[in-house]
């Protein structure tokens, strides 16, 4: 095993070990089960973005679009909680073979905009129906039980959540490195190379996107699950965007950047106004203790600060730099 | 040698029954905006040739090739493989029938080994092209046949380098390799040697020249003591139109091929 695969491997079981250990550090599991849930999307979302070059701007779709049906099979319906997320996984792989077919045979800004497009209509649709609540939202989701087990408290909550993360990151890592992982590995560097050689390459791309699309699905699914209720911002063109941003801050096309870019953006957000009390109390500005009212600002300047230090995302800049000739996949 | 060698293909080829070709185009034409980059091709390639496509920068060389192997939908005629016509076909069935092109500049997966540049064609033969489940030890079943492939082209001894590391010459060498193992009966390939040195330009002939064997080549080529050497028959294209079509001695002697290349000087024949 050499140098680069040692390191990667401890990284691994070191963020592993802190993911077990941090509701007993200190650490609001429902913050760490938001952040979980949020890499999870971003995985997915990388999966399709880091490995075939097509940038969806419609993965809020998928991802609020479970949660919506994922609410509505356990409020409405009393459906148990592992069917509902079942469901929910369901309705995003339609919603993305929908929006697949559309869109895989489009390149660069084409493709987004066709995923744009359809995760528009998803949104107006959320808005106008009757079970997602509109403006107001799904409320009162129940958590309910998961093989006789309570999923009321956080901390088992939080380790169910762990769990699903863990394994969804485990496969996607070997979606990537299999026999199709390679295929399409082949389709990005050279599409018509790979077209002459006897591949119909839509399919393959489709393919990654329905897998994309799954895990998409079970993120949005699981979070509205641990947070008991779902809203139109999970379908709002602004969670794609904040998606690519996850990413692309935390490195496109690597296994640990999505994670990675989803802690920094996720904690940023949550601790905006402690962090800008906390400048307002050492500079003596006041001007920071408004930091919390301008996130998305922050993020802004963020994703600029990252592209303008790290224009392959943290994680891809550190495998650039110190990884060896195969860096891009780490 | 070098000459009998090439009479030896020739009566090969031609000895085994000049039947019905291979390949053949009718009234091919592509219109791009209303020029028409090809225009009323009639192209016959027969079965075990080695065939040249020749012509001065923009005759339509490699429009051709695109339009043949369905890259780009013919505005007009018919395309024939095997006498079926695959006129309306999706580039990568034409390449299943056993028609791969290659490209004008060198096409590999750069960031990908040599030995998986060549693994990706057997995974297809092999069925082991969507098991998005398996792990990737699940291909080092192919590594036997790749390497042998590789062998082929002499390059069996960088298979875990990256495709990007090569230099130029081993890059078309690579493609070869990786053609080759799509075990095509037809290779349709679009400037084999441009930008080759003089030595590589000898590596790449007399390469084409062994997997020609029991396998029928259509090649665009400019560098005219290759065509000599190699080819069986010529076909000279001028400004999207078939000018003159023979054997090499009978073309390099027609007077309107001569005033074609005259006209564009740079080009010249490089004998
Ligand atoms: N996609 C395209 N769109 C418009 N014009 C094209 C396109 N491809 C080729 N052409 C034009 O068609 C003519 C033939 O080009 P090409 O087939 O590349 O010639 P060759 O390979 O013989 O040098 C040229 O004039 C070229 O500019
Ligand atoms: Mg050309």
């Amino acid at each position: 095993m050499s140098w680069r695969s040692k390191a990667q491997l401890s990284t691994m079981w070191l963020i592993l070990l802190l993911a077990v250990a941090a509701p007993w550090l200190g650490m609001y599991p429902v913050l760490g089960m938001r952040i979980m849930s949020f890499a999870l999307f971003a995985c997915a979302f990388n999966l399709m973005a880091g490995y075939t070059g097509l940038i969806s701007f419609g993965h809020a779709a998928l991802f609020g679009g479970a949660g919506y049906v994922t609410g509505l099979a356990l409020t409405s319906w009393g459906w148990p909680t592992p069917a509902g997320i079942m469901f929910g996984v369901f309705v995003a792989l339609v919603i993305g073979l929908a929006m697949g077919v559309l869109a895989v045979r489009r390149y660069g800004i084409y493709f987004s905009m066709v995923t744009l497009a359809l995760a528009q209509i998803v949104y107006f649709y959320c808005l106008q129906a009757d079970f997602t609540g509109g403006e107001d939202g799904l409320q009162g989701i129940p958590r309910g039980t998961l093989f006789g087990l309570s999923l009321q408290s956080d901390r088992v909550m939080y380790y169910v959540m762990l769990v699903v993360f863990v394994a969804s990151w485990w496969f996607i890592r070997r979606i990537v490195r299999s026999p199709f992982g390679q295929i399409l590995q082949a389709v990005r560097e050279n599409e018509p190379r790979a077209i002459s050689l006897g591949y119909r390459v839509n399919r393959y791309k489709l393919g990654m996107f329905l897998l994309s699309a799954g895990f998409a699905g079970l993120a949005g699914a699981m979070k509205a699950v641990i947070m008991g209720f779902e809203t139109l911002t999970d379908v709002h063109w602004s969670t794609s965007g904040m998606v690519i941003l996850l990413t692309l801050v935390g490195g496109l096309g690597t296994d640990l950047g999505p994670i990675l870019g989803a802690v920094i953006i996720t904690v940023l957000e949550e601790k905006m106004g402690a962090i800008g009390h906390f400048l307002e109390h050492i500079t003596g500005v006041h001007w920071f203790a408004s930091l919390n009212d301008n996130v998305s600002m922050i993020n802004g300047a963020i994703f600029v600060l990252c592209v303008l230090l790290f224009r392959r995302g943290i994680v891809g800049t550190f495998n650039a730099r110190w990884g060896g000739a195969r860096a891009a996949s780490g | 040698m070098i000459a009998s060698q090439k009479s030896s293909h020739t009566k090969a080829s031609h000895g085994s029954g000049a039947g019905a070709p291979i390949l053949r185009a009718h009234k091919l034409g592509k219109k791009f905006s209303g020029f028409a980059a090809v225009e009323g091709v009639d192209l016959g390639v027969a079965e075990g040739s080695i065939h040249a496509l020749v012509g001065p920068n923009g005759a339509g060389k490699t429009t051709c090739f695109n339009l043949l192997s369905k890259f780009l939908e013919p505005s007009a005629g018919d395309i024939f493989f095997r006498e079926r016509n695959i006129t309306r076909m999706r580039p990568a069935d034409v390449a299943r029938l056993g028609m791969v092109r290659s490209f004008q500049i060198s096409a590999t997966f750069p960031q990908m080994t040599l030995l998986e540049n060549v693994r990706v064609v057997l995974q297809r033969a092999a069925g082991l092209a969507h098991q998005f489940w398996m792990p990737a030890r699940a291909l080092t079943r192919l590594d036997q046949e790749a390497l042998r492939f590789l062998d082929m082209v002499g390059l069996s001894g960088q298979a875990g380098q990256l495709a990007s590391s090569l230099p130029y010459g081993h890059k078309r060498a690579l493609e070869l390799a990786t053609t080759l193992a799509m075990d095509p009966q037809l290779l349709l390939l679009d400037e084999p040697t441009q930008g080759l040195g003089h030595e590589d330009v000898e590596q790449v002939t007399e390469l084409i020249r062994r997997v020609a064997q029991g396998r029928t080549v259509l090649m665009v080529e400019h560098n005219m003591s290759v065509i000599s050497k190699i080819c069986d028959r010529v076909t000279v294209m001028q400004r999207g139109q078939v000018l003159a079509e023979g054997s090499y001695d009978e073309v390099s002697r027609n007077p309107e091929v001569i005033t074609a290349y005259m006209g564009d000087a740079e080009e010249g024949i490089h004998a």
